[in-house]
């Protein structure tokens, strides 16, 4: 009936994946990405679609290159604990150049830590998802129509660069309810010949691995993966610029950081604070350009995180050390209130000329 | 609209605005009874729930008969231990949070027996047209027989909660009454009210019969 439909982060996620054409879906239930799993369940038998409850994260990581080698959309998703068990599989998907989405609805961590919303998995996601030289494509939705854009943006991504497409959340953009509008675009997937739906006779075995007997060859295709994630690096990263034509000062955040340094940014506007927002979309690659941009008139750099700060190294690289980046956080599941944003933008105003 | 019932039971699909509608509820029946309690039942979801409102509860002196894990990073099936204050204590008006879909009103089952048998009580579905898996009146009935297998109450009334959250037009309500007054004639049960956000309430009172003002809404970021 209506053409709008109000959805939590983690339904829009998984009914995004349906729009993509994903039909394979392998999963373990955590908090707080659970109704991802739910939703799958309820929805893929309709379509004559596959939903699997794994046994563990690690079942459902290989699950996932099974049918990836087949050129078959497919995906799973966890939060943060379980990421960490899937990333051996995320080694082994990049050693093979196979297309995946996975979602991480990140949690507090390390270890078990806790189930509310955390951003502490961005090293993990933007420079060590396993094991070897490889890299994934990063996404973060700052909303839930983000959440359904992102899901296929990411595999669109992932089918053109044979390569993993992380869509990075936390738990209250899964939880949180917004309209979604669900009339989405889905590029076509291209064809795929590499993958292995049998030879029909008519063609050379593939072979889907990641095995090199010979270092030679395996140092080849590290060179030549590296070449395809200079090109993603140049033409892949997606930001937002808010109110930064005149900033003196920028504050930096994706996500939900991302949702309340705009509402601090508004505050201190209001006080004749020339603050704005650079809100990197793809968090690998990292979005240096809008920083090239920036650096010629911005004095100062907050980099507003909920961890202990671990894009600001990112920042720092982008302004190339021109300015101070200060790091404005909170962490273990505790988000950073407008109120403390506002209140390191007016710190930074102070240091206005300092360079 | 206010049932005079001692128990009013709110289930539904999960997301479908339960625990608001729920909170609202309680604090209108703490203006015409002494002794009220809202009970959280939901061991699903461990994000939203009635334990968000507890300072809330506190001022108006309604008892939260809630799990002590809740909003805390114990992520466990857990059920409140006073529980059973909610059939034992007859004098105590109580509105039931109870949790998403069927997988969430099993925690129910346990209470049934006994609400069933003092046998003054309501049980309302909460419905949203806006929200996914209960779009349609059909899904609706869907959901309502699952929930009631799991939860061994049967329900007896429909509040039509349809919203798209903070950016509910009074045309989004007014365009849900049609799925609304389909879902009660299909399952069988009144459509006891429609909810609005309190200040849509004017521009939709003269149109939609039994309109409640929900004074309190939870917002996130």
């Amino acid at each position: 009936m209506a053409d709008k439909v109000l959805m939590k982060g983690n339904e829009a996620i998984a009914e995004a994946a349906i729009i993509a054409g994903c039909r394979h879906y392998f999963g373990y239930p955590i908090t707080p990405q659970t109704e991802i799993a739910a939703y799958m369940a309820k929805r893929m038998p309709k379509i004559g679609g596959v939903f699997l409850q794994a046994e563990s994260e690690i079942a459902a990581i290989n699950m996932v290159y099974g049918v990836a080698a087949t050129g078959k959309r497919v995906m799973t998703s966890s939060s943060s604990p379980g990421i960490s068990l899937k990333s051996e599989g995320l080694s082994y998907l990049a050693g093979a150049d196979l297309p995946s989405l996975v979602v991480n609805v990140q949690r507090g961590g390390p270890g078990l830590g806790g189930i509310q919303p955390s951003q502490a998995d961005y090293f993990q996601a933007t420079k060590g998802g396993g094991h070897g030289d490889f890299r994934m494509l990063v996404l973060a939705p700052s909303s839930v129509q983000e959440m359904a854009e992102l899901t296929i943006k990411g595999f669109e991504l992932a089918d053109t660069y044979r390569m993993t497409a992380m869509v990075l959340a936390d738990g209250t953009m899964g939880q949180m309810m917004e309209p979604v509008a669900l009339d989405l675009e889905v590029k076509p997937a291209p064809e795929k010949p590499w993958a292995t739906t049998g030879t029909k006779l008519a063609r050379e075995h593939n072979i889907v691995n990641s095995l090199f007997l010979s270092p030679e060859e395996l140092e080849k295709f590290n060179f030549d993966r590296y070449e395809k994630y200079r090109y993603i690096e140049e033409n892949e990263a997606m930001y937002e610029e808010y109110l930064m034509d005149d900033a003196d000062i920028c504050v930096v955040a994706f996500g939900i950081a991302a949702r309340v340094s705009k509402n601090a940014i508004n505050e201190a506007r209001k006080q004749g604070i020339k603050v704005g927002l650079i809100r990197p979309i793809t968090l690998w690659p990292f979005p240096t350009a809008p920083f090239k941009k920036a650096i010629t008139h911005v004095k100062n750099f907050i980099s507003v995180e909920l961890s202990m700060g671990q894009m600001i190294e990112d920042v720092r690289l982008a302004t190339e050390c021109k300015a101070p980046v200060a790091l404005c956080n909170r962490a273990g599941g505790m988000i950073p209130s407008p109120e403390q944003v506002l209140a390191a933008i007016q710190e930074a105003n102070k240091n206005g000329g300092a360079r | 609209m206010i049932p005079n019932h001692r128990i009013v039971l709110l289930a539904g699909h999960y997301g479908s605005g339960k625990t608001n509608v729920a909170v609202n509820l309680a604090l209108d029946i703490k203006t015409r009874y002494e002794r009220v309690a809202i009970a959280d039942l939901d061991i699903v979801n461990p994000y939203f729930r009635s334990k968000d409102s507890v300072a809330l509860f506190q001022e108006h002196g309604i008892r939260l008969i809630c799990s002590d894990y809740a909003n805390t990073n114990v992520d466990i099936p857990a059920l409140p231990p006073d529980l059973y204050a909610i059939v034992d204590d007859k004098i105590l008006h109580t509105v039931i949070d109870v949790g998403g879909d069927d997988r969430g009103a099993l925690a129910l089952g346990r209470l049934s027996p006994s609400i069933k048998e003092e046998n003054d009580y309501a049980m309302w579905m909460v419905i949203n047209c806006y929200r996914p898996l209960t779009r349609t009146p059909e899904e609706v009935l869907d959901v309502m027989r699952e929930i009631e297998a799991a939860g061994g109450l049967p329900f007896t009334g429909l509040v039509n909660n349809s919203n798209l959250g903070a950016a509910t037009t009074a045309e989004d309500v007014l365009a849900s009454m049609n799925y609304a007054d389909q879902a009660a004639t299909l399952t069988g049960l009144p459509l006891v009210m429609t909810t609005v956000d309190a200040s849509l309430y004017d521009a939709l009172k003269s149109q939609i019969s039994n309109l409640y003002p929900l004074q309190l809404q939870r917002r996130v970021v």
